[in-house]
């Protein structure tokens, strides 16, 4: 019994991991910039890729490309196949109960596009109130406020309060029967924000409403589960989550996809096309008209794979000790203000220093080869809110260091000396 | 570092740490509004013209170091002159900061803009140095209230 329970130790010992293996397989890691060891951390923005993402997309190039759900020849056959085989890895990741709820689309941004094109249209009426929050990232304001402007809606904001958490209390009282929709972010890009989804999906629930969670921010930081969430529409992005840009992902119930007009009109979205009518296809592909991004779907899935093989619960663990450590190291700066101190937060850390501008912190940050993202990182309302006009954010994934964070340090001060 | 410290030059944190001219103008002959969406970056010309003479320039707005210092010292050089003069300081500016000048050939012609040298070494910051110089170009030229880098 002893021995059997010490085995176990050990293989789960063997499998903890381990940040140095991790980072030799995201090739572009290993450089310098201006002399120095390239110090990454801006995730947020865009993650970097591991060498099995860019050998798939490159291997789909070199010998399987053809296009899929048409031809009948073994090229054909073998890109759907892989195309097909990546959306059930991405159903299996976030737990969805179909395939059918797994849309490809080029990103967050359209995701939440189609949403309010397709479901936003055919159901909202004038007066019908949207409630979004008060972190949002532009791509989750801007679709709902064009539509508001086309259809008369009212969108509302739900607030926040100092440290960058919403005021749940103020959100259940918002809603009444004009509430149409609830459109929030799950982690916030420019303050690292946790947002309480499921408590949130479970009040508007409470009240009828469906809601859409923009993970942008939040797959690649945590265990995505759509069913335990209950989430209506959970939309994301590849390429924040290790794999390539121009592909994504919107999850949504099956029976709120089947009630939903077509988003763009083209090819594959067909089952019959005269000039008289044309029928949809089925879920998923009536709303994936147009050849897709192939390659992007089959890069999407091996970072998928990847993450499963390098043990993800343990490489989140590790860059959330390598987040709280900046948690705690940062603050003790002298003139650094964190922006955004909820006490659930993840990989973002957003602050200003004093007298001293986002952009200068960024540009001698960089000479150091260490890359920030500096400005309003497409959320003016939150910097508006903070009274700032930018911040300076750092943003982890996992495989930053605890020595990087300690690089990021040295070259803050080196900043405030330049600036002395 | 030495590129840095020739972007981050005295002058320009001199300028940055106290700018000159940094003052909301009442009663303006123009006033104009300079945006870099990019990084935020705003600041308002205030213009007081005697006909072709730039009689009084002030501004006001927010940014970093390099926008903020190219401000301060484009109005400490414009004022007084006229609007064809300003269009030649503004055309050395362009030059020196996309790198198509040396300031180093040919001291004289430069003046106090010679602190902006740097600035060609890091592309994304042209921008910054940029903003002020459009907006005052704006101010002078056309009927518009707002410009923009971007």
């Amino acid at each position: 019994m002893t021995t059997t329970r010490d085995t176990l130790l050990q293989v789960e010992a063997e499998k903890s991991f381990d940040v140095e293996r991790i980072r030799a397989e995201f090739p572009i890691l290993n450089q310098k910039v201006n002399g120095k060891p390239l110090v990454y951390l801006d995730n947020a923005a865009t993650s970097q890729k591991p060498q099995v993402v860019i050998d798939a997309i490159s291997r789909y190039y070199l010998e399987e490309n053809s296009n899929i759900h048409r031809g009948v020849h073994f090229l054909s056959d073998k890109a759907t196949q892989s195309f097909e085989a990546a959306r059930r890895k991405i159903q299996r990741f976030i737990n969805a109960a179909s395939q059918k709820e797994i849309i490809y689309v080029r990103g967050t941004t359209e995701a939440i596009n189609l949403v309010a094109q397709t479901y936003g249209r055919r159901n909202f009426r004038q007066g019908d109130e949207i409630l979004i929050s008060a972190m949002e990232h532009h791509s989750n304001i801007v679709p709902w406020q064009m539509l508001a402007e086309e259809k008369g809606l009212v969108l509302r904001v739900i607030p926040m309060n100092d440290r960058g958490e919403l005021f749940l209390d103020k959100y259940e009282s918002m809603f009444n029967e004009r509430t149409r929709f609830v459109s929030v972010v799950h982690v916030s890009n420019a303050l690292g924000t946790i947002n309480p989804v499921r408590l949130m999906i479970s009040i508007a629930h409470s009240h009828g409403v469906p809601v859409l969670i923009d993970g942008a921010q939040a797959v690649s930081h945590g265990r995505i589960d759509v069913r335990d969430l209950d989430c209506d529409f959970y939309a994301f992005s590849g390429h924040k989550m290790y794999g390539p840009t121009g592909v994504g992902i919107l999850y949504g119930k099956e029976h709120l996809l089947e009630a939903m007009p077509p988003y763009q009109g083209g090819g594959d979205m067909i089952r019959t096309v005269t000039y008289q009518k044309t029928t949809y296809n089925d879920l998923p592909y009536k709303f994936e008209a147009g050849t897709p991004n192939i390659a992007g779907g089959v890069g999407l899935g091996a970072t998928i794979d990847f993450l499963n093989r390098i043990d993800f619960d343990a490489a989140i663990q590790h860059e959330r000790e390598v987040f709280e450590y900046a948690s705690a190291v940062l603050p003790e700066i002298k003139g650094l203000r964190v922006i955004g101190t909820a006490k659930e937060k993840a990989s973002v850390h957003s602050f200003t220093l004093e007298g001293i501008h986002p952009h200068d912190i960024g540009t001698i940050l960089d000479d150091e080869g260490i890359a920030i993202r500096t400005g309003h990182h497409c959320a003016q309302p939150v910097m508006q809110c903070f009274n700032i006009p930018a911040t300076a954010r750092a943003s982890f994934a996992l495989y930053n260091t605890k020595e990087e964070v300690e690089t990021l340090v040295k070259g803050i001060y080196r900043v405030m000396e330049v600036f002395e | 570092m030495s590129a840095l410290r020739e972007l981050y030059q005295e002058v320009i944190l001199d300028h940055n740490k106290s700018p000159r001219n940094f003052r909301r103008m009442e009663h303006p002959d123009r006033k104009v509004d300079g945006y870099n969406p990019l990084c935020g970056d705003h600041y308002t010309i205030f213009l007081k013209m005697d006909g072709d003479v730039i009689a009084d320039i002030s501004f006001e707005g927010a940014g970093c170091a390099i926008s903020k210092a190219s401000a301060s010292v484009m109005s400490s050089m414009v004022k007084g002159k006229t609007k064809k003069e300003a269009e030649d300081l503004f055309q050395r500016f362009h030059d020196l900061v996309t790198g198509e000048a040396d300031p180093t050939q040919d001291t004289g012609k430069f003046g106090r803009l010679a602190a902006f040298s740097g600035v060609s070494e890091f592309p994304a910051r042209v921008k910054c140095a940029s903003l002020a110089w459009h907006t005052l170009r704006a101010a002078l030229e056309t009927n518009e209230h707002r410009v923009s880098t971007e």
